[in-house]
C-alpha cells in the first residue's frame, strides 16, 4: 500500500527536463508556487496551466502516473472544496435548508482546487524528474550562502540523501516485522483508530531499534571510507551551468512577469 | 634491521591487545572484555589472508583495528609501516586499507551504483574526471559495469557486496579487509563474492583479509589464521590448519565436508594423505585407491 504512492518518486527517463541542473528546477519550482500564490484571475490560472502542461510534456513523465500521486491528497482537496462551496458569504446561487451556495464560494473552491492540483503537480514533477541525490547536491549548492549564517548545509543535504537511500529499506523491514508479528497472532486491521494505533507500538519498537543499528554501521562504513564531513570533498558530478539552464531561468522569468502581471490586472 | 620488516609488511601487529570497556547503568566502568590479546601477526603485500573463528573470537575486532576503527590499548598496528594509533595517520590507513562490512544494505550510501562507488573517492578529494575512471575500472573489476545506473535496492545481496567492493576499491587501497563479507548471503551469492575477491587478489595484486566463519571460503588462501577467545590458536597454510581435524573440531569449527568425509575414511583404515580440502581432491584421492 504505502508502495503505492508516487508522490515524490524519481521517475527514469530522460529528457530535457530530467537534464536541467538541480538547482534550475528547485528554483523554477519555488517561483511557480510564488507565482500560483500571486495571481487571481482566470486568465493567471490558464497561462500558468500551459506552461505547466507544457514542461509535463517536455518532462516525458506519463500524465496517469503523475495524476496518480494525487490520489493521496484527495481528501484534504475534498476538504477545502466543501469549506468554501459552503460557507462563504456572499451573491446566493441556490439554498436548501442551512446549506448555501455562493457565486463568491464556488469560484474560491474551484480556485483553490485548480491552485492546490498545480501546487502538487508542480512540486512532484520536480521530484520525478531530479534524483534525490541531484536534488541534495543541488541545495547544498544553491543554499551554500547559509553557510556564513552557520548553517550546516552539507550535512543537511547528506543526511537527506541518506535518508531517502533507507526509505525502502526500512520499508520493506517494517513489511518483514509485521509479518513476523502477523503469524504470532498480531492483528493490525481490526477494532477502531486507538486498536490500531496501539497494535504499531510492537512494530515501531522494533523498527526504531533497527533503523538506530543500521545508522551506526552506516556510519561506521561512511567513516571506514574516509568521509570526514564536506570539507576537501570533490563531486563525481560537480554542478555547472551551461547554456540549456540559463535559458531555463530565462523562461521560467519571462513566465512569472507575464503571468503576473495578467494574473492581477486584467 | 626491524624498521625494514615494517615495510615490506603491508600489515603488521605485535603484541595487540583490545579490551572493551563494559559500563554500568551510571556509565561508570564496571570492568572490560578482553576480545584480542596479544595477537601477532604478519601480511606481506600481495598475500590472501585468511582469519577464521566462530562466534566472539575476536575476529571481527581485528579487522576493525587495521581500519583504524578501534585502537589498540595494547601493543600496536602498522598498516603499511603507518602506526594505527596516530591520529595524523587515522585517514591514509583507511585509504590504504580498505574494509567490506557484513550486511550490504548498511554500506551503501548512495542510490545509484555507481555515485556509490564514487562516494570514496569523493572523500579523498580526487579530481572529478578521475573519480570516473576509478569508478569504471572498479565496477568492471567485480563484473557490475553493467549495472551502474541501477539502484542498489534492485540488486541481489551477492551483487550489492561486489559493489560494496568496488566502492572500496575506488579508493585504490593497498590491502581490503573483509568482515564476514558473505554471512547474510545465500550460496550463490556467497561464491559470487569469493570469485571476486579471489580475482581481486590475483588480478589486481591486493592483500586481502578475508574474515570469515565458513571454511570452505578459505581454501584458496595463501596462510589462515584460526582465532579462539582473541588468541590465534592456529595457523599455517590451508593444508597444515585442514589436517588437524580434531583441534578444528574442538574450536567449534565446521569444516568442509570433503575434510571431514576424507578424515572419517581415514580413521576407518583407508590411507588418505593429510588435509585434503576440495571434493575433486578427494576424488582423486580415491580414485587413485581404487586403481591400485
Amino acid at each position: 500500500m504505502i508502495r503505492d504512492i508516487t508522490l515524490g518518486q524519481y521517475y527514469q527517463t530522460d529528457s530535457v527536463i530530467h537534464r536541467l541542473d538541480p538547482r534550475v528546477k528547485l528554483a523554477g519550482t519555488v517561483l511557480f508556487l510564488i507565482d500560483l500564490f500571486l495571481i487571481q484571475n482566470v486568465w493567471g490560472y490558464l497561462i500558468a496551466t500551459a506552461a505547466l502542461a507544457t514542461v509535463i510534456h517536455l518532462s516525458r513523465v506519463p500524465f496517469g502516473y503523475i495524476i496518480r500521486g494525487l490520489k493521496s491528497i484527495m481528501i484534504l482537496l475534498m476538504i477545502t472544496v466543501v469549506f468554501n462551496l459552503f460557507l462563504t458569504e456572499g451573491t446566493v446561487i441556490f439554498k436548501v435548508w442551512i446549506i448555501q451556495v455562493t457565486w463568491e464560494g464556488l469560484r474560491t473552491a474551484v480556485f483553490m482546487a485548480w491552485r492546490l492540483i498545480m501546487l502538487i503537480i508542480g512540486t512532484s514533477l520536480m521530484t520525478f524528474t531530479t534524483t534525490p541525490n541531484q536534488l541534495t547536491d543541488g541545495m547544498e549548492k544553491g543554499l551554500r550562502p547559509l553557510k556564513y549564517l552557520k548553517v550546516p548545509v552539507h550535512e543537511v543535504a547528506m543526511m537527506m540523501s541518506i535518508a531517502l537511500r533507507f526509505i525502502p529499506i526500512l520499508l520493506e523491514e517494517t513489511d518483514k516485522i509485521m509479518k513476523a508479528q502477523q503469524a504470532r497472532g498480531a492483528d493490525f486491521e481490526s477494532g477502531n483508530l486507538f486498536d490500531k494505533a496501539k497494535a504499531l507500538v510492537p512494530l515501531l519498537v522494533p523498527l526504531f531499534i533497527s533503523a538506530f543499528r543500521r545508522a551506526n554501521d552506516l556510519a561506521l562504513a561512511m567513516e571506514a571510507r574516509c568521509y570526514r564531513g564536506g570539507e576537501g570533498r570533490t563531486k563525481m558530478n560537480p554542478l555547472i551551468y551551461n547554456r540549456r539552464d540559463k535559458a531555463a531561468y530565462l523562461l521560467i522569468f519571462a513566465f512569472m512577469a507575464v503571468d503576473i502581471f495578467v494574473g492581477r490586472f486584467f | 634491521m626491524k624498521l625494514k620488516q615494517h615495510i615490506k609488511d603491508i600489515i603488521r601487529t605485535e603484541h595487540l591487545q583490545y579490551d572493551y570497556v563494559m559500563r554500568d547503568e551510571e556509565g561508570n566502568e564496571a570492568g572490560y572484555y578482553r576480545a584480542l590479546d596479544d595477537v601477532d601477526l604478519q601480511v606481506k603485500q600481495g598475500d590472501f589472508i585468511a582469519i577464521l573463528g566462530h562466534n566472539g573470537s575476536g575476529k571481527s575486532t581485528l579487522a576493525k583495528q587495521i581500519n583504524g576503527i578501534l585502537y589498540p590499548t595494547g601493543g600496536t598496528v602498522w598498516v603499511d609501516g603507518l602506526d594505527t594509533s596516530k591520529e595524523e595517520n587515522l585517514w591514509e590507513v583507511r585509504q590504504r586499507a580498505g574494509m567490506v562490512f557484513q550486511n550490504p544494505d548498511n554500506q551503501i550510501i548512495s542510490q545509484v551504483v555507481e555515485e556509490d562507488v564514487g562516494f570514496g573517492p569523493e572523500n579523498l578529494g580526487v579530481p572529478t574526471e578521475e573519480i570516473w575512471e576509478r569508478v569504471e575500472e572498479s565496477l568492471r573489476v567485480v563484473g557490475m559495469y553493467e549495472y551502474r545506473k541501477a539502484s542498489p535496492n534492485k540488486l541481489s545481496g551477492g551483487q550489492k557486496q561486489r559493489v560494496s567492493i568496488a566502492g572500496v576499491l575506488a579508493m585504490h587501497p593497498k590491502c581490503i579487509v573483509l568482515d564476514e563479507p558473505t554471512a547474510m548471503l545465500d550460496p550463490s551469492g556467497r561464491r559470487e563474492v569469493i570469485r571476486a575477491v579471489r580475482g581481486l587478489n590475483q588480478v589486481e595484486g591486493i592483500t586481502i583479509l578475508l574474515i570469515t566463519h565458513y571454511m570452505e571460503e578459505t581454501v584458496d588462501a595463501d596462510h589462515i589464521y584460526v582465532m579462539d577467545q582473541g588468541h590465534i590458536a592456529m595457523e599455517g597454510t590451508p593444508r597444515e590448519v585442514f589436517s588437524r581435524v580434531e583441534e578444528l573440531k574442538a574450536l567449534h569449527m565446521t569444516l568442509p565436508q570433503a575434510t571431514l568425509l576424507a578424515d572419517e575414511l581415514k580413521k576407518r583404515g583407508v590411507s588418505l594423505p593429510d588435509g585434503i580440502l576440495t571434493i575433486r581432491e578427494l576424488l582423486a584421492e580415491l580414485q587413485k585407491q581404487l586403481g591400485e
